[in-house]
């Protein structure tokens, strides 16, 4: 099944498109990392696919409802314990499992710390304990291991695979190697914006309407 | 041809480049006209000489309501057809509005005094337009605050909206707030219906003057807008390549 | 959606939640006042429905910017987005959160307050109903103003100048129904203006603030 399609996409930050013409497509069990030099558009790009800004050009596709989203900032309360935290975002999700979640980033022990308590680590893994709770299949990570040490990384590589095994998709940006075998990689260097290459439908923002 | 095209920005500067010298010309000859005209007519046989202010203070009102509907009705533009300079457009006529508002209250107030005896009454008219006045300030202040100019043309818009429906809302509030108070007492200035052409005339030609004041006004502002992001535009693209 | 309500009003009044300023502060210039103005019934009693409805207006815009800030800064706002939940419910439902913990305690707490202003004793049950049809109206049109000013350094500032002019029809029509009602006069006609501008709010402002929250995410 195929969980995400994107065809010849150009996204926009700040006015000004950062990659255009970029085209996939996940299936379930599949996993695609983006790659690219700092300010090339992984964070645009991410952020577009999960529908929190518009596509400049191009189009997205996937199942209604099928899509859960984990950038840098992971959303946490520090007055909520940890087990609160993950209880509420599986509540509006619609999902479940809190503990199986817990339980799979490690963080059984933690579950009635308040979130202030942990370390950036931790705080990290619960975060991603969150994609678990969600019940969503397509995964859209944003550097996913930033914070986590080598046995935690090593962790969720192991859960993200456990994902893809039953049925999951991911598309994620990171610069370290997940060691994972469905794995493909896309650098997105050639797919780099031309200032001048014709747009091809309306300016994107004020900064193209100008120039 | 279609009245949209005029929404490129290339095809806006050239077509207002020939027409503001004209626009200008004309302002000026009909305002300063206008309250001229005014100064020549006779002295009122209740008011004196100060009703002489009205060639000022109602074309500045007026304006300064209509200048708020000019930025609605751009705000709607830019919301629905997403067209740059009509929110550009808004931007700019913000700030004349404002100062419309501002001549309306200040020769309002200088008017009150020697007819009314004091400088300021809580009169429903006179608290619309102090309201007014706030909203305009919300508008530019929020334009100022937000760096990305699509965000802040998108934010602007929707206060404009929200502004717009709060501001008539406001307007009968406050004629529902003041005769709960005075019992309908308060005096109020009807200066249009029971005027005599010798006022009306000069009246008419300086209200014509102030908006041909408002459109040069506005179309010079546009244009600079227009440049500053051009500006803009030429070193985001710099920075980026 | 109620899971949010949990979460919301568990954050406020857990450590740090700010739970409860709202009313202190209603609490400090009630108290503040007579200082001003002078400790007589006399020049108290009239001014005293306008006092208590600022003094309520200001209280709920303290913790506005709350209501959407930090639910921006830890990520949690992006996350809501590509939730199953609209985000036009999830302004509705923080702007609920927000008037619980402000808007109905100042409602509880209201006569109290009255009476250190002398408001006269026929007035309280129309204080209490006024507060109570306005104050839900004040917290959202505040969510309107948080969602506006969301993404901005400083937008505390800001944020008041934006949603004061907004307040001025329910500060109006709350302020004349105690008014009427310490007169003993009809109260009827501003009622229904109050619940009428409460229930438009209600109704439309969800939609403007949901979609300056989106300008705001992207």
């Amino acid at each position: 099944m195929t969980l995400l399609t994107v065809q010849d996409l150009a996204v926009a930050r700040g006015g000004l498109r950062t990659v255009e013409g970029v085209t996939f497509d996940l299936e379930a069990g599949q996993a695609l990392i983006l790659r690219g030099p700092n300010g090339v558009g992984k964070t645009t790009l991410l952020r577009t696919v999960a529908g929190l800004q518009a596509p400049v050009a191009g189009r997205i596709a996937m199942p209604e409802d099928c899509l859960a989203y984990a950038a840098h900032a992971d959303g946490l309360k520090p007055a909520l314990t940890a087990a609160e935290n993950l209880t509420f975002w599986a509540q509006v999700f619609g999902g479940g499992g809190t503990d199986a979640a817990l339980a799979a980033m490690d963080l059984t022990a933690l579950a009635h710390r308040p979130a202030a308590a942990l370390s950036a680590g931790q705080k990290r893994r619960l975060g991603l304990a969150r994609l678990l709770v969600t019940g969503r299949p397509l995964w859209v990570l944003d550097e996913p291991t930033v914070s986590l040490d080598a046995a935690s990384v090593a962790r969720f590589a192991e859960v993200l695979g456990a994902h893809l095994g039953q049925g999951g998709a991911a598309l994620i940006a990171t610069h370290i190697d997940l060691g994972l075998p469905q794995a493909r990689v896309l650098d997105l260097t050639p797919f780099r914006a031309r200032p001048g290459s014709a747009p091809a439908t309306r300016a994107s923002g004020f900064n193209e309407a100008f120039a | 041809m279609s009245i949209w095209e005029y929404a490129n920005p290339t095809k806006f500067m050239r077509t207002t480049e020939g027409l503001l010298p004209w626009l200008v010309g004309s302002a000026v000859l009909c305002s300063v006209g206008g309250v001229f005209w005014g100064f020549l007519t006779p002295e009122d046989f209740r008011q004196g000489s100060t009703v002489k202010i009205v060639f000022l203070h109602v074309p500045a009102a007026m304006m300064a309501i209509n200048i708020w509907v000019m930025m609605l009705v751009a705000s709607l533009i830019w919301i629905i057809r997403r067209h740059h300079v009509s929110a550009l457009a808004a931007k700019a006529a913000a700030p004349i509005g404002a100062i419309m508002t501002l001549i309306a209250l200040a020769t309002g107030a200088i008017w009150g005094q020697p007819m009314w005896g004091t400088w300021w009454e809580w009169d429903p008219r006179l608290t619309s337009f102090l309201i007014l006045f706030l909203f305009y300030v919300g508008y530019i202040a929020l334009w100022a605050a937000v760096e990305d100019p699509d965000s802040a043309a998108d934010l602007t818009g929707v206060l404009c909206l929200v502004g717009s429906v709060f501001a008539l809302l406001s307007r009968y509030a406050v004629l529902f707030w003041n005769q709960g108070l005075h019992q309908g007492a308060s005096l109020s200035v009807q200066s249009g219906e029971r005027m005599s052409s010798v006022y009306r005339y000069p009246l008419y030609l300086a209200m014509l003057g102030f908006f041909l004041l408002f459109l040069a006004l506005l179309l010079i502002r546009t244009r600079t807008e227009i440049r500053r992001r051009r500006l803009a535009a030429l070193q985001a693209r710099e920075m980026r390549a | 959606m109620i899971a949010l309500l949990i979460r919301d009003l568990r954050l406020a009044t857990r450590a740090g939640g700010g739970f409860g300023l709202g009313v202190a502060f209603f609490l400090i210039l009630s108290a503040l006042v007579p200082f001003g103005v002078g400790p007589d019934r006399a020049t108290l009693a009239p001014v005293a429905p306008g006092i208590l409805w600022v003094g309520a207006l200001l209280a709920c815009l303290l913790s506005l910017d709350r209501i959407f800030a930090l639910d921006h800064e830890d990520g949690s706002l992006d996350l809501l987005a590509t939730a199953p939940l609209p985000l036009e419910a999830a302004v509705a439902i923080k702007a609920l959160a927000h008037w619980i913990t402000t808007g109905l305690p100042l409602v509880v707490s209201a006569p109290l307050f009255g009476i250190l202003l002398q408001l006269p004793v026929q007035a309280m049950p129309w204080l209490v109903a006024s507060l109570a049809l306005g104050t839900p109206a004040l917290s959202m049109l505040g969510a309107f103003g948080a969602a506006i000013t969301v993404g901005l350094r400083r937008g505390g500032l800001l944020l008041s100048l934006l949603v004061l002019p907004l307040y001025i029809p329910t500060l109006i029509f709350g302020a004349e129904i105690t008014r009427r009602g310490a007169e003993g006069m009809a109260t009827a006609t501003p009622l229904m203006f109050l619940a009428g501008i409460t229930l438009g709010v209600l109704a439309l402002i969800p939609f403007a603030a949901a979609a300056a929250l989106r300008v705001n995410l992207r």
